[in-house]
């Protein structure tokens, strides 16, 4: 777990569990070795470490500012000095791209934080304490779910006004739900376990009893969860910069770089060809990471 | 099954209202007044009073939804600010739109992913099957408007094969009957035109099935590996049958259940996915419809737009349940 947690921010959760003897091979560790063993797993998770890196040392990797305009310099094609080529304004794409992992791994990873707080924390108390408040929380999840997720975050947008922060909302709001009903199953099949009813039994309360028994025992689907839907924020963040509700100029934010330069498309598709590889990679990235994780967290998730 | 139906429908109830009680809010859980919103800065003050008393702001908002509610059982959408006509008439032809282009994505998505699925579990760890689950890899992690945008410069503008952009040729254009084009020139019997259309269907068809086509592919593959295991198939192959008929009668017909589930669900999800096809390809569907309304902040066609493309989800979802517990005698409800 100490290498995972090393390599991976994203799983930087401490698990409650961790403190063993090392003879002792921990779930965390016994899941790593196997995680290893999965190839595309490891790709996935070179990827997602090569963005995380990029979008950290952007301005030193960068050759260029990623407003930084030079209208002569308008729409060259990929060289030695812009190795992806220059927008209409002049703008190094390499640079921009590399920028705009910033945005996207931040959009990816504070909504889905977002929606894992406030996801577990409802899902937790709908399937701990039953009843009534089970029953008005169940059905406003499946109320959200209702909707098409893009289509609920076009709604919350157009509410909100169009702004990356807004966008992050959005795409944390329909997320929600997902982690919600995931814990809330988690919290009732660990309820019934019978060291909860020791625990009750010795006095414990109820609140202990959450945080240090029924919680640690759905770190892994979420962590699995977690991951796929960081893929998803990332795309559906960039969907929302397209259709111009996310990201304003002149954020290099990978979906309305793409909406800007459409237009260009037959003069310059490089402008269009990068920025959207970047989205497509991240993506990958993640969705493979997921996908071994899953195999290797929980083998009841397999197929 | 009636029974089991029944209950699904009725537990449709309180999320059809909920989500109606969501769209409802929109427009009052935007910061400030909604009316000085629309109209802009400038606007006069008798505008403004005018849009709120239209819009139904004035009076107390449980006295509204029940207002709206009541519109809505009548096939009342509210009004478009923009057009000044029923939303209700002006939205048939955007549906069918998109409509007609999903049916072709999820068709497009079946017919490739479901076999390409099958072959990828009958020569497993070929060279097929990794070229297949590699595609499929890609494709999950597709985003749609790029993939869209890449069909139409090395498609369209490159070997200029297809055309770009909308629904018909603009110099032939096709006369709606039910708005459905591919209905409508074949009962004019125009088939020129019928072949225009369908030209104009293949790139934005392509783009909306990529992800559900990856996502059908790797699940009929898992879910054929497993029934290929299984002794009825051994028994199958003992006797001799050709290998062709177990994979595609035997194995094929216990495959498909969850792989029908699956279909169900991304027949659903392409309604979301059409909102950005249509954007990219110009197609004059209900994502169109509603992308235009929030450039003109037209709120009743954002509002009405997002309800109409929900309630639809919700109903395929419904219909995907019901028939689930209809083709698979063993699960009982």
């Amino acid at each position: 777990m100490a290498e995972l947690a090393q390599s991976t921010p994203p799983l930087n959760n401490p698990p409650v569990m961790e403190q063993h003897d090392d003879k002792v091979i921990s779930p965390w560790k016994d899941a790593w070795r196997s995680f290893k063993k999965n190839k595309l797993a490891m790709v996935g998770l070179g990827i997602v470490v090569f963005f995380i890196l990029i979008a950290i040392f952007a301005p030193l990797l960068a050759p260029y500012g990623f407003s930084e305009q030079k209208l002569a310099d308008k729409h060259l094609s990929p060289s030695g000095e812009h190795w992806f080529g220059t927008d209409e304004f002049g703008r190094d794409i390499f640079s921009r791209v590399l920028y705009g992992a910033r945005i996207s791994l931040w959009v990816g990873f504070v909504s889905v934080a977002g929606s894992v707080i406030v996801g577990s924390a409802l899902g937790i108390v709908a399937g701990y304490y039953g009843k009534i408040v089970d029953g008005i929380i169940s059905r406003i999840f499946d109320i959200l779910l209702a909707f098409p997720s893009i289509l609920l975050a076009i709604a919350v947008v157009s509410v909100l006004g169009p702004s990356l922060r807004n966008a992050l909302i959005a795409i944390a709001i329909i997320n929600v739900p997902i982690f919600g009903r995931l814990v809330r199953s988690r919290v009732l099949s660990v309820k019934e376990e019978e060291y909860i009813t020791a625990a009750k039994a010795i006095g414990m309360k109820d609140s202990r009893i959450l945080i240090h028994h029924v919680l640690p025992n759905s770190m892994a689907p979420i962590i699995v969860q977690g991951t796929l839907a960081i893929a998803t924020a990332i795309i559906e963040a960039a969907a929302l910069g397209f259709l111009g509700l996310g990201a304003q100029p002149p954020t290099p934010e990978w979906g309305k770089m793409l909406a800007d330069s459409r237009d260009f498309i037959i003069q310059a598709p490089w402008t269009v060809i990068f920025p959207g590889l970047a989205i497509m990679l991240t993506v990958l990235g993640f969705n493979l990471m997921g996908d071994g994780l899953r195999d290797a967290l929980d083998p009841r998730m397999k197929s | 099954m009636f029974s089991y139906t029944m209950r699904r429908v009725g537990l449709l109830i309180p999320v059809l209202l909920g989500m109606t009680f969501i769209v409802f809010m929109m427009i009052r859980a935007i910061p400030g007044n909604p009316a000085q919103l629309i109209l802009g800065q400038q606007a006069s003050k008798d505008a403004i009073e005018t849009l709120t008393k239209q819009l139904g702001l004035d009076q107390p908002w449980y006295t509204q939804f029940v207002h709206y509610l009541g519109g809505l059982f009548q096939g009342d959408l509210g009004m478009s600010l923009k057009t000044r006509s029923p939303i209700s008439d002006e939205i048939w032809p955007y549906l069918a739109a998109t409509i007609e282009l999903s049916l072709v994505a999820i068709l497009i998505a079946v017919i490739v992913g479901v076999n390409a699925g099958i072959i990828s579990a009958w020569f497993q760890n070929s060279w097929f099957d990794y070229a297949v689950m590699l595609i499929a890899l890609i494709g999950v992690s597709m985003p749609i408007f790029w993939l869209g945008l890449m069909e139409q410069y090395f498609v369209s503008i490159k070997w200029d094969l297809l055309p770009t952009t909308g629904r018909d040729n603009i110099r032939m254009p096709v006369e709606a009957i039910t708005h459905l084009y591919l209905i409508d020139t074949l009962m004019e019997g125009r088939f020129d035109q019928f072949i225009e259309v369908v030209k104009h269907l293949i790139l934005p068809g392509i783009a909306l099935g990529t992800i559900p086509m990856a996502i059908i592919a790797r699940m009929t593959r898992s879910s054929m590996l497993e029934v290929m295991r299984s002794d009825y198939i051994r028994t199958a192959r003992a006797k001799g049958l050709k290998m062709f008929w177990v994979v595609y009668k035997h194995s094929l017909k216990n495959a498909m259940i969850p792989v029908v589930t699956v279909i169900g669900l991304q027949t659903g999800l392409l309604l979301g996915g059409a909102i950005l096809t249509e954007t990219i390809f110009g197609w004059p569907g209900i994502g169109t419809y509603i992308y235009d309304a929030i450039q003109s902040r037209d709120y009743p066609v954002i509002q009405s737009g997002i309800l109409v493309v929900a309630t639809l989800f919700v109903l395929i979802n419904l219909f995907v349940d019901i028939l689930y517990a209809a083709i698979d005698p063993r699960i009982k409800y």
